[in-house]
């Protein structure tokens, strides 16, 4: 059953979807060095960490990036802000390519591009009053001269976030998690981006303070017009926030379409078994749920199988599932899936 | 020891633990009590700092310095476990009669030692078997998890092995000496959802077929859901309501209960809009007077300011609300 909600969102989606793309990426691929083995080190590790991954992003929209530790989701991210050299594909930003983005060029964007980190613990200066941390953005591209020229600027954006107006003059272990991840996220809109990629938000914060969060994001975007790339694990705070969804796995984008149809069809055995795996919080609706089993673990990202990466776990896996990895092509008006059975 | 059926097989009564801190006495646990029955899964739900984890490591004896015991009593078959004079049945009991499986599998696992070392230990130190006793048994345990080749398992360390495998592996070494009672703390918190599903697969299949007592202690609802019989929901160190699973999802009466059930976004539902539950849980340094969770409850009132306890409401649902009693608003 398709939701009245869903079927407002997806339309809204479409409408976004209607101009050209905010960030594109096409066929991005990162391999990562992971030192050398063998007699004298004559081997090289690769660690391939995403392969082959596109997708667009247009002003407005959320698409959330889901998949399990190790699936590429979070190197993904990171590659578009320019974080982690890219091995091969392109990255467009408007019409400008910011692939091989260098540090002049990855300081000039972030003020377009920020980052919203997981943890709001590790990611926040101890030492540092809220107020610098907040106005750091602002003096490093020069906008203000000093702190206190920022001082009504960051006053505005911590009543955005829905922080206290003497919290500025605090430091942040005076502050919840859910707190310190709305300073995140002040910092982060300090420079009006207009894209964000939050790195699992609220995957560290309680159940009663995760929805805070999120509903934060969510009226930000609507005021500001941001774009989202919301990386989680999580399926069910996914669903609520994202207009469309690719589901990763071992570096590949498995699935990707209009959420609605991600949670009502999905296509691709993976995330099948994925949503069928998330317990529904409801004893008897949980206990009658059929659940899609996939046995054994996810492949040596060093040593990625030839073909698709899920056919070690996949229960209707052939011999051309072995020989050719398949691509993301068109299984209805809005939905991709990377699969040669399905 | 007391092996009546109608004596419950593990029973908390009152604990009260409290932690020095340098910033102040942290009340961890401010009187807690709850009961598992034979056979039964309990699940103990709440969030970080709640004091789920304290009251299990109190049954376990592994509150250390900085924290204390200082209150209530903690009775296995009709047992104490605090009483000093019943030191040496205490340290029978636990690891043997009582096991434990912790959140975080590497951390609990020693690095430089072989799975079969670790497994055969506690074998040889708790049953007195010999090497070759030790070996297969440990064997046949984790042919019990669903562990393939375990003969080759067993030398393997625990970084050769995923997340997966080694709570399997320690799964293996919680059944090892047939506990009467198994405490999983988070046990699948740093696993991913496909993993986690496996595991909690076998933790509900285990349960049934050796016919165990499971402490399931978890932040997820939906865990509990799949695996609990009944379920005791903790805020800021007590149990704020408790009863049957079935029933305490169907219709929760303490607020804060309700509140939860209403924040956890479901797959199988999609709303306007999450729900969240204003304010942040309190200090335990200086915990609110009365109900502790009054500052957030917007059926708040004077009477709620007076200390109250579990409080119970037919069929096995006990709450700790005053609005609750008075109104009984299911």
């Amino acid at each position: 059953m398709i939701g009245q909600k869903d079927i407002v969102t997806s339309r809204a989606a479409k409408e976004v979807a209607a101009g050209p793309p905010l960030i594109c990426v096409k066929d991005l691929r990162v391999i990562f060095d992971a030192g050398r083995a063998g007699f004298w080190g004559r081997k090289r590790l690769q660690v391939h960490a995403v392969e082959k991954v596109s997708f667009d992003i247009h002003p407005g929209e959320t698409l959330g990036l889901v998949g399990e530790s190790g699936s590429g989701k979070s190197t993904t991210g990171r590659a578009i802000l320019g974080r982690v050299p890219i091995t091969s594909g392109t990255i467009f930003f408007q019409d400008k390519e910011i692939t091989h983005a260098g540090k002049e060029m990855v300081r000039a964007l972030s003020r377009y591009m920020q980052l919203v980190f997981q943890d709001p613990y590790a990611s926040l200066n101890p030492r540092m009053k809220i107020v610098d941390i907040v106005a750091e953005p602002l003096l490093v591209h020069g906008l203000v001269k000093n702190t206190k020229e920022a001082a009504g600027e960051v006053a505005q954006l911590l009543e955005l976030v829905g922080l206290p107006p003497d919290a500025g003059a605090r430091y942040p272990h005076a502050f919840s998690g859910g707190q310190r991840q709305r300073v995140g996220i002040a910092r982060a809109l300090a420079l009006k981006p207009q894209f964000i990629v939050a790195d699992e938000p609220v995957s560290a914060l309680d159940v009663s303070i995760r929805a805070q969060v999120v509903n934060l994001m969510q009226d930000l975007q609507a005021r500001f017009g941001l774009a989202y790339l919301f990386i989680a694990h999580d399926l069910a705070v996914v669903r609520h926030i994202s207009h469309r969804i690719a589901i990763m796995y071992a570096g590949n984008i498995v699935e990707l379409a209009d959420r609605h149809l991600i949670y009502e069809s999905p296509v691709h055995p993976y995330t099948k078994a994925l949503l069928s795996a998330v317990p529904v919080p409801d004893p008897p609706v949980q206990r009658a749920r059929q659940r899609i089993t996939c046995a054994g673990e996810a492949p040596n990202p060093m040593d990625p199988p030839a073909g698709c990466r899920f056919q070690s776990r996949c229960p209707h896996v052939t011999q051309t599932c072995r020989d050719t990895a398949p691509v993301l092509t068109s299984r209805r008006p809005g939905q991709t899936a990377a699969c040669w059975n399905c | 020891m007391n092996d009546n059926q109608n004596t419950p097989l593990l029973e908390v009564r009152n604990l009260v633990v409290n932690f020095y801190t340098r910033g102040g006495v942290v009340q961890a646990s401010r009187g807690v009590s709850f009961q598992v029955g034979h056979g039964q899964t309990l699940g103990i739900v709440g969030e970080s700092g709640s004091g789920k984890s304290v009251a299990v490591q109190a049954v376990m004896g592994l509150i250390s310095n900085p924290g204390r015991i200082e209150g209530g009593d903690i009775f296995f078959m009709g047992q104490s476990l605090l009483d000093p004079a019943g030191r040496k049945f205490v340290r029978k009991v636990r690891g043997k009669d009582i096991a434990m499986i912790f959140q975080d599998p590497m951390t609990s696992l020693n690095p430089v030692f072989t799975i079969g070392t670790q497994i055969t230990e506690v074998l040889r130190h708790h049953l007195g078997m010999n090497r070759d006793q030790a070996r297969k048994r440990a064997m046949d345990l984790l042919g019990l998890v669903d562990i393939n080749a375990p003969e080759k398992r067993l030398k393997q360390y625990p970084y050769e092995m995923s997340g997966g495998m080694r709570q399997r592996v320690m799964i293996a070494m919680a059944l090892a000496c047939e506990p009467r009672l198994i405490i999983a703390d988070e046990p699948t918190t740093a696993l991913d959802v496909t993993i986690q599903a496996q595991i909690l697969e076998l933790l509900a299949d285990l349960q049934q077929r050796l016919a165990v007592s499971v402490i399931l202690i978890t932040h997820d609802l939906g865990v509990v859901a799949q695996l609990c019989h009944r379920v005791a929901v903790m805020y800021a160190g007590r149990i704020v309501e408790v009863g049957d699973a079935d029933q305490v999802f169907a219709s929760p009466v303490h607020p804060y209960t309700k509140g939860l059930i209403r924040a956890t976004p479901r797959l199988d539902v999609v709303t306007e809009r999450m729900v969240s539950i204003d304010g942040v849980p309190p200090d335990l340094i200086s915990p609110p007077q009365g109900c502790a969770f009054s500052p957030r409850c917007d059926q708040a009132e004077n009477a709620c300011l007076r200390p109250q306890t579990l409080t119970p409401l037919g069929d096995d649902r006990h709450v700790s609300c005053w609005c609750a009693i008075k109104g009984d608003t299911r």
